[in-house]
């Protein structure tokens, strides 16, 4: 015993290291917590386990070299930091997209968003113990990454987007895909509503268990569902409409009670409203390019501060951009949403049991190499 | 058949089925986990993965028994056997069948419950006893859990003991004898809530034997795999063959209390060889239906919270029992020839 686990043996309180090798933390988290025997006193997230440097790499590498990155920050929605960075370099090198080329931005990152929400799903009946419905959220991914496989070419790190455009149209065997999907997934959702939502067991470890407020959600950023949970309606494809997405028809799912309930609700609501814009887009489809005429093939931003946010599955994904007028970044910054997110565990964890607690930290969705970057 | 010859054979099926058992459910649980989840299961061991257990059991034993650094050696190493022992010293007076129990003890069911509460101090022990903080938080939430689960569970029983008005297992079994509908869980004569009581027992014994929804000692999405956590190769796999040893005791009780044990649904029992087989059929039928209802729940629901078990317990079962006992005190009263 030393170091950090050196205690005095009077002391009514021990310390608890959770992670980073931990089942509850989904990655190399690390959250030390102070425990008076199964109540937490304080939590303090550790992190940079997996920190690889992203935004360094921005600096040193051509504006397209840094395109495979974004994949590689939240392997869960990577085509939505794919689309941050494009669109935060187009907005700084004053770059025009072909229409075509933004519904097909559109539909991959809503089909990106629901495999996301489906695994976080999962995932968080998993932490909470009952292990089936993982199994049966994968089932759906799955068809979804068989979709985006075949436009896309990966399965999980996308490298889809490029500056003006994407790199490869669907063709009808995609669009049907897409559809027979949506009916499919419509079809289980009650399932889902039926073996989980509305379990009793279920609904008495999240309801009011974690309760986050507004105000707390606003001085850490929270941002994503977790923010929406609390009450405070603001989604970026909505308020700061980037791409099509005026265009559409969808509502923001938002919900009072800021428990963990609320988190959860509000990501079974948003699959649905993916689906929805999903549908829309496939119908609105317009013919034409998918890359512009005159094809990018030197990217030299005006010298400058450029900012593009787009709303990812976990929440605000910004990215700024410093350009000082040459072939790679001055400086890069990404503002990652579950960095965030996380950054409120310590003060909303304080006095709760350790089990709850876990049942919020999974009620955050994180994704640490998405923190660490 | 001579008494020392009987008893030896019998120690020798008693260990051989409570470790077949425990291998074979382990199986059972995975295929059955496999079958609900969408997916097949162990299948490359042996045709269907039958020989899985085995290989599963060969590699446990294969590995370094260690002891953790700060932990006690006495306790780290006797905890396992503290819950698998007295597992199978509870088999012992168990009725297979009319004529096939070890034991016929008169207060059979005084000792299995005695042997059970052997369980929890062998989890507090173990836990305590690896040195790691995970295992000490498992091993208190073990005891609290069963403390409270103990008592509905007893309250329960005694209204049987009330009923049958003896300990001896066989002797309630005989005690259902006929069609179905003198299993003790149709005698509404009896008492009303006896479908009720059969249900509180059957959580009582999900709680007791640690399984889902109740696994919050083991609860391995938040500590890690509780009192197990510091267990290396068989002293884990002692533990968990103990569990499912449990988990048959428990499933057994519930069968041998509530539905009739080795009798069959109809009026009919064959004398000598042939009755032995037809009770032992009727028997482990039930059984295995009331095992595989426990593997159901646990792939099917999360786990509660702590303090939700302890409410129940309390605010639920506990009310519950004690008014069924009542209940049952009065109408045994009211119709005394039944």
């Amino acid at each position: 015993m030393n170091g950090l686990f050196q205690q005095d043996v009077n002391q009514e309180t021990f310390i608890l290291n959770l992670g980073p090798q931990h089942p509850a933390t989904h990655g190399v988290l690390r959250v030390k917590l102070e425990m008076d025997g199964e109540y937490i006193v304080d939590a303090e997230p550790v992190l940079g386990y997996i920190h690889r440097m992203h935004e360094k790499m921005g600096e040193n590498r051509t504006w397209a070299q840094f395109l495979p990155n974004c994949g590689r920050m939240d392997y869960l929605s990577a085509l939505s930091y794919n689309h941050g960075y494009v669109a935060a370099v187009e907005r700084a090198a004053g770059i025009e997209v072909p229409e075509r080329a933004e519904y097909l931005r559109v539909i991959t990152v809503e089909l990106n968003r629901i495999s996301s929400h489906l695994l976080w799903f999962g995932a968080f009946v998993l932490d909470l113990g009952g292990f089936t419905p993982l199994l049966y959220a994968f089932d759906d991914r799955e068809q979804i990454l068989d979709l985006l496989e075949s436009v896309t070419g990966s399965r999980l790190t996308y490298c889809y987007f490029r500056f003006g455009g994407v790199y490869n149209d669907i063709d009808d065997s995609f669009i049907t895909g897409t559809r027979e999907f949506i009916k499919r997934l419509r079809k289980r959702m009650p399932m889902y509503d039926a073996l989980v939502t509305k379990n009793i067991i279920l609904i008495k470890r999240l309801k009011d268990i974690g309760p986050i407020s507004k105000d707390m959600a606003r001085r850490y950023g929270a941002t994503g569902p977790v923010a929406r949970g609390s009450g405070i309606d603001f989604d970026v494809r909505k308020h700061e409409p980037y791409s099509v997405y005026s265009e559409f028809d969808f509502d923001i799912p938002v919900y009072e009670e800021g428990d963990s309930m609320a988190r959860y609700m509000v990501r079974m609501d948003e699959i649905e409203q993916s689906m929805r814009i999903i549908e829309q887009a496939l119908d609105k489809l317009p013919e034409g390019e998918i890359q512009p005429k005159k094809a990018v093939k030197l990217v030299k931003p005006e010298k400058g501060d450029y900012y593009h946010a787009v709303e990812a599955a976990r929440g605000s994904f910004g990215v700024r951009i410093v350009s000082d007028g040459t072939n790679s970044a001055y400086r890069l910054k990404l503002r990652s949403p579950t960095y965030s997110n996380l950054s409120l565990f310590g003060e909303a964890s304080r006095g709760m049991l350790l089990p709850d607690a876990l049942a919020l930290m999974g009620s955050l969705d994180l994704v640490i190499p998405e923190i660490d970057r | 058949m001579p008494e020392p010859f009987r008893v030896i054979l019998f120690i020798i099926f008693v260990m051989a089925f409570a470790g077949l058992n425990a291998a074979y459910l382990v199986w059972c649980e995975r295929k059955g986990a496999g079958h609900i989840q969408r997916r097949i299961g162990p299948k490359e061991v042996g045709p269907f993965g039958l020989l899985q257990p085995i290989a599963d059991g060969i590699k446990l034993m294969t590995k370094q028994l260690f002891l953790p650094k700060g932990a006690d050696p006495l306790l780290f190493m006797a905890a396992p056997l503290m819950v698998m022992v007295p597992a199978i010293m509870s088999f012992m007076v168990i009725p297979f069948s009319e004529t096939f129990v070890a034991r016929e003890v008169n207060i059979g069911l005084l000792m299995i419950f005695a042997f059970a509460s052997v369980n929890v101090l062998g989890l507090l022990l173990g836990g305590w006893g690896s040195g790691n903080k995970y295992a000490v938080i498992a091993a208190a939430r073990c005891v609290s859990q069963n403390i409270a689960y103990e008592i509905p569970m007893l309250v329960t029983t005694i209204t049987m003991v009330m009923v049958t008005n003896t300990m001896n297992l066989n002797e309630i079994v005989r005690a259902q004898a006929g069609w179905f509908f003198h299993w003790h869980i149709f005698r509404l004569d009896i008492s009303l809530l006896m479908p009720v009581a059969f249900l509180i027992f059957f959580v009582c014994s999900l709680a007791e034997t640690n399984r889902a929804p109740f696994d919050m000692a083991e609860a391995e999405s938040e500590l890690i795999a509780g009192a197990y956590t510091e267990y290396p190769g068989m002293g884990f796999g002692v533990f968990f063959m103990g569990e499912y040893a449990n988990i048959v005791i428990g499933c057994a009780l519930s069968v041998i209390l509530f539905l009739g044990g080795w009798q069959s649904p109809i009026p009919f029992h064959p004398v000598g060889f042939l009755g032995v087989i037809w009770g032992l059929f009727w028997f482990l039928t039930k059984l295995y239906a009331l095992i595989f209802t426990v593997i159901w729940i646990r792939w099917t629901y999360p786990r509660t919270q702590f303090y939700e078990l302890l409410n129940l317990s309390w605010k639920v079962l506990i009310p519950i029992s004690l008014f069924n006992l009542i209940l049952t005190a009065l109408q045994i009263k009211i119709f005394p020839w039944l």
